[in-house]
């Protein structure tokens, strides 16, 4: 077994955090919540201080946050509509455009890797991908294939194709149609038996993990065209399939998931308080892959877990965000 | 107050007794663990959205369908709504999960549910009250604060 060390917890935050995000460099965190500011972490010495507060950004509650791939811009989503962009052009934070359109609140936003599209998804049940255009944002597509209130979007780790979860037990999976620039669901990921809350990219981009109310975690592996295994692929796109279900393991919903791009270990936040960590057995079936629960830590948080990531550039580096209004930053050693 | 009242007549339940004080209570040095009394006296009080009734009066919330677990944190509240077709009930499991977010410690997972095979659409409002993000984004906005509110409100 694994052991997750708990190395500080951050208290700045007024109520709920909802969800944190670390600098693609790993040097700073963000972090967003109830109290509608966003506060960026980094260390000082051996500890992580507040370097900045960004508030006036927005009127309701910060759902989620994101840092674009180059560093330069935050997006974050909330519940009064709209998405904030942030840049550092003055030298500090600040909210240089305001993107509208949502009827209702934004759960939650993604920047593609070239950092050219923005991605945000809603309790209107739509998900709406944005053009960046020398800091113009401009709507390039509204898509309203999920039938309920979205929970997150989370694009390809290398490619512009779209990944989302629902309200409605599934996921989906969008592409831009090269013929007539039209965005649409090319994949639907249905097996959950209740709300999907987050879902993660494997490095690859083959692979997802999604999280549910349902208490299950599962894998689900893309099958391209001509695939070796023999799996019809209808209007020759790419068909993605569950390969693994992780039940039993969790005994509240599960509030979030992420996918370690370097370790290739899968954490979890559920609302039992407790963080996960699991590991791929070695020499598995890829077809039939298998997961041990390598770590299990209680009370990782007073309250519900909301959000865990890892650090991109620090092995086993983890921060996490709880209903108890604390940021924690932790170390998982084998 | 809604001027059209779905149910005009509803059957009228009569109040539970005040609770009775044990000397073990009065007793600083024991520890009092919250029961299912404890919770049924937060919300008995709570107001119906349409009449001039408390939830207790109406028989929407009862003692008997409270469940409470000090060591696994959690409280599961089963209400009843008046008729099964009620447009009122996520209203009323709302205003009850808003008074125990409010008044029992922050240590405890709430459970909001309709009795089963109580209301038309059990399974989707037992979703909706279940999701923590929407009744967050509820309680944000300032209308329904407003009505929650006033079911809230103790009376004189």
């Amino acid at each position: 077994m694994g052991v997750l060390e708990l190395k500080q917890g951050l208290s700045r935050h007024r109520g709920r955090v909802w969800s944190v995000c670390w600098h693609p460099k790993g040097t700073n965190l963000a972090s967003c919540g109830e109290d509608k500011t966003i506060i960026i972490w980094g260390p000082e010495g051996p500890n992580w201080v507040t370097k900045m507060i960004l508030t006036e950004g927005h009127s309701r509650t910060i759902r989620e946050l994101t840092w674009s791939h180059c560093g330069n811009y935050i997006a974050s989503a909330s519940f009064d509509a709209t998405t904030a962009v942030w840049d550092k052009k003055s030298g500090q934070f600040e909210c240089n455009a305001t993107l509208e359109g949502h009827e209702n609140e934004v759960k939650s936003v993604s920047w593609s890797v070239s950092g050219q599209l923005l991605a945000t998804c809603s309790r209107d049940k739509s998900v709406w991908v944005w053009e960046v255009n020398d800091d113009e944002y401009e709507c390039a597509a509204v898509i309203n294939a999920h039938l309920q209130d979205v929970k997150k979007v989370r694009w390809h780790p290398h490619e512009e194709v779209l990944a989302s979860a629902s309200y409605d037990n599934t996921a989906r999976i969008f592409k831009e149609d090269a013929a007539d620039n039209d965005w649409t669901c090319v994949a639907t990921l249905s097996s959950h038996t209740s709300t999907v809350w987050s879902l993660s990219w494997d490095k690859s981009g083959g692979r997802i993990a999604t999280c549910s109310d349902d208490k299950t975690v599962k894998i689900w592996r893309e099958y391209k065209p001509g695939n070796e295994t023999g799996i019809t692929t209808p209007n020759n796109e790419p068909v993605w399939k569950c390969v693994c279900t992780l039940s039993g393991y969790h005994t509240r919903t599960i509030y979030d998931i992420d996918w370690c791009k370097t370790t290739g270990l899968l954490v979890t936040a559920c609302g039992d308080d407790v963080i996960r960590v699991f590991k791929e057995d070695d020499d598995c079936d890829p077809h039939q892959p298998n997961f041990t629960m390598v770590c299990s830590m209680d009370s990782a948080h007073a309250q519900d877990v909301n959000c865990v990531q890892w650090n991109p550039a620090v092995p086993g580096q983890l921060a996490s965000a709880g209903d108890d209004g604390l940021v924690k930053i932790w170390l998982y050693n084998e | 107050m809604v001027e059209n009242l779905e149910n005009i007549n509803p059957k009228l339940y009569k109040k539970l007794d005040e609770r009775e004080i044990t000397t073990e209570e009065k007793d600083e040095n024991i520890v009092d663990e919250f029961d299912a009394r404890e919770v049924f006296d937060l919300i008995r009080n709570i107001n119906d959205p349409e009449h001039p009734l408390t939830l207790e009066e109406l028989n929407v919330v009862e003692q008997s369908l409270i469940k409470v677990d000090n060591k696994k944190n959690t409280v599961d509240v089963k209400f009843t709504p008046t008729i099964p077709h009620c447009s009122m009930a996520t209203l009323i499991g709302l205003s009850i999960r808003v008074q125990l977010l409010r008044t029992l410690p922050a240590r405890f997972k709430v459970t909001v549910e309709i009795s089963p095979g109580t209301h038309v659409s059990e399974a989707s409002l037992n979703k909706q009250l279940a999701d923590k993000e929407r009744v967050a984004a509820a309680i944000e906005n300032s209308m329904l604060l407003g009505l929650l509110n006033q079911c809230l409100m103790p009376k004189n």
